[in-house]
């Protein structure tokens, strides 16, 4: 018989914040309640196997109307990378003009996702 | 330039942008006047998401939402300013205003027939929130800040202290913790978070900042810059405890304590203000008591989502089109909007049955399975939770405001 482990967790998926619990024997994942729509299923069950965050900051610009552009992932991460992607973003800078939806750095860290701008510059 | 305007646009915001492609749109000669260097508003310095879900139904960053909005402003080549401060407005007859701009080139004065208002909030500051102590280096509003590190790429600080546990100052704290910086605590005065509880659990528990509930920040000391806080725990009617402060080292200090419609060109013109919003008193064009002026986004109300601040945008110009069209609103039977049980605020004030109305409210106190009534014109919403910091948007049909005779009132009941 394995152990049995609830976690209890505030999902952050929309305004509403429904508390789940999600038990756990072993490494099997054998319930999930407290849910009130399937998006918020999906979140705690990725949430206790591997909690991911979208990443946004700024990077410089040379030459653009600001001396920043903003940029994010264009899909979450896992969250314990994020200090690293954002030590990397810290040395990156680009050339004007930016333009909305530009990739700046290409799959990031090997987590698949790109680091893309979110404003012009 | 033209001498005179259908309408001009204070504030390039999300609301003054939304009022002036609509206004354009339903064909009226529009300028807009921003006093920033950039159209945007405070968009422009939101890089993280949570704007736009029901305006584009896509989850985007500030900056990735205000893009949209102002690609389709310049699209329709509206002509605009910015770095021009709207100074005053002379209401000097029904149909036509007079607006004095500072700009660099110098002092102009442009003519309108109607304004719509859109200059948004302004951030309460420490004398505003009962903090005492030395005015030195390191204090920024959440907004300062934010333009700080988000637009113009400077930290504000390394050891932060961020005074209120609202949204703004939720999304503060995990910015600042992102860049690097540590961020000492959250202090708040109510014994519950202000924010949504989401923003607790990404913004605060993912980075274990803790949130000290029903506590003030006092006094802020230092000599150049700030050195530390003290804080105090405060009683149930928010009164600091004697013998309970506490100091905490911090270089900076972050207020983000809440915002207060910016009104001060508008009041010089005598609009009346609504003390329960800290707004002008509007009719369901959005029409202040200044016949032709018309307000809309944080200066009409503190909105939680940029989404009501377009929606009240594009009411707005729809206003200022029928004031244009027919030389003034015509006189209509207007039934005041009465707060009710729970209510803490509702605009707009005045309601016609001429059209479709969408009413923004909050409550006083946070409820469970409750009704919201109009029991003039029997209509019941049933509501599963409200709460003080979520507001409340619902329309009334033009055939159900005409069922008053007189007042609407608006309350929320226990669902029995
Ligand atoms: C930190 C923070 C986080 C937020 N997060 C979210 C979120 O996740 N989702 C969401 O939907 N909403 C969010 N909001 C709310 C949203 O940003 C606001 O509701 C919205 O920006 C209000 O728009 P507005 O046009 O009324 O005002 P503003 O955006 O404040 O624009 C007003 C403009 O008018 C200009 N102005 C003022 N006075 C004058 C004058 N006299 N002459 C000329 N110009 C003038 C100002 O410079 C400013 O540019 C957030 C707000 C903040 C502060
Ligand atoms: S479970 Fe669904 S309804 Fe509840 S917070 Fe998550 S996304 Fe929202």
């Amino acid at each position: 018989m394995s152990e049995v482990k609830k976690f209890r967790l505030t999902c952050i998926v929309c305004p509403l914040g429904c508390t789940v619990e999600v038990t756990i024997e072993g490494d099997r994942i054998t319930g999930v309640e407290g849910f009130t729509c399937p998006r918020g299923k999906e979140y705690a069950i990725q949430e206790v196997r591997e909690p991911k965050r979208t990443v946004m900051s700024v990077v410089k610009v040379k030459g653009g109307t600001f001396p920043t552009v903003a940029v994010k992932s264009d899909r979450p991460v896992p969250r314990e990378l994020i200090p690293k992607i954002m030590r990397e973003l810290a040395e990156v800078e680009v050339e004007a003009p930016v333009s909305v939806g530009q990739v700046i750095v290409e799959n990031v860290l090997g987590t698949g996702a790109n680091i893309v701008a979110t404003r012009e510059a | 330039m033209r001498s005179e305007y259908d309408t001009v646009v204070i504030g390039g915001g999300p609301a003054g942008l939304a009022a002036a492609i609509k206004a354009k749109e339903l064909g009226m000669s529009v300028l807009l006047i921003e006093n920033r260097e950039f159209l945007g508003g405070i968009p422009m310095q939101c890089v993280h998401p949570g704007f736009g879900l029901h305006y584009f139904k896509e989850d985007l960053t500030g900056t990735e939402f205000i893009h949209r909005i102002i690609e389709r402003f310049r699209e329709l080549d509206i002509e605009y300013y910015t770095n021009a401060h709207v100074l005053e407005i002379v209401p000097y007859s029904y149909r036509h205003k007079i607006l004095r701009v500072v700009t660099e080139e110098g002092i102009f004065e442009v003519r309108a027939k109607t304004v719509i208002y859109a200059t948004g909030a302004r951030e309460r500051h420490t004398f505003e929130i009962g903090i005492t102590g030395h005015r030195v280096a390191g204090i920024y509003t959440a907004g300062e800040a934010q333009t700080m590190m988000d637009i113009y790429g400077i930290m504000p600080g390394r050891e932060i202290v961020i005074v209120g546990s609202g949204d703004v100052g939720l999304i503060m704290a995990r910015r600042f913790t992102l860049e690097g910086a540590h961020v000492k605590a959250v202090i708040e005065l109510m014994p519950y978070p202000g924010g949504l509880t989401r923003n607790v659990v990404q913004c605060l528990e993912d980075f274990g900042i803790p949130l000290y509930l029903s506590h003030a920040v006092t006094r802020v000391e230092g000599k150049k810059r700030v050195e530390r806080v003290i804080v105090t725990k405060v009683d149930e009617n928010l009164r600091p405890i004697p013998g309970t402060e506490e100091s905490i080292e911090c270089d900076t200090v972050v207020l983000a304590a809440g915002l207060v419609p910016y009104l001060k060109v508008i009041e010089k013109a005598g609009v009346k203000i609504d003390p329960a919003t800290k707004g002008p008193v509007v009719n369901g064009y959005l029409e202040t008591s200044v016949p032709g002026i018309f307000v809309a986004g944080n200066a009409l109300v503190i909105n939680d989502l940029v989404d009501y601040v377009v929606e009240q945008g594009e009411e707005a110009a729809e206003g200022a089109y029928e004031f244009v069209k027919n030389g003034g609103l015509p006189a209509l039977k207007w039934r005041k909007l009465v707060k009710g049980r729970n209510i803490r605020l509702a605009v707009p004030h005045y309601l016609a049955d001429t059209k479709d109305v969408t009413i923004y409210a909050r409550v006083a106190e946070p409820e469970e399975n409750v009704k919201l009534r109009f029991p003039e014109i029997g209509k019941e919403i049933r509501l599963p939770f409200v709460r003080p910091s979520e507001m409340i948007r619902v329309k009334l049909r033009g055939d159900e405001i005409a069922r008053a005779e007189g007042r609407i009132t608006m309350e929320v009941v226990r669902d029995e």
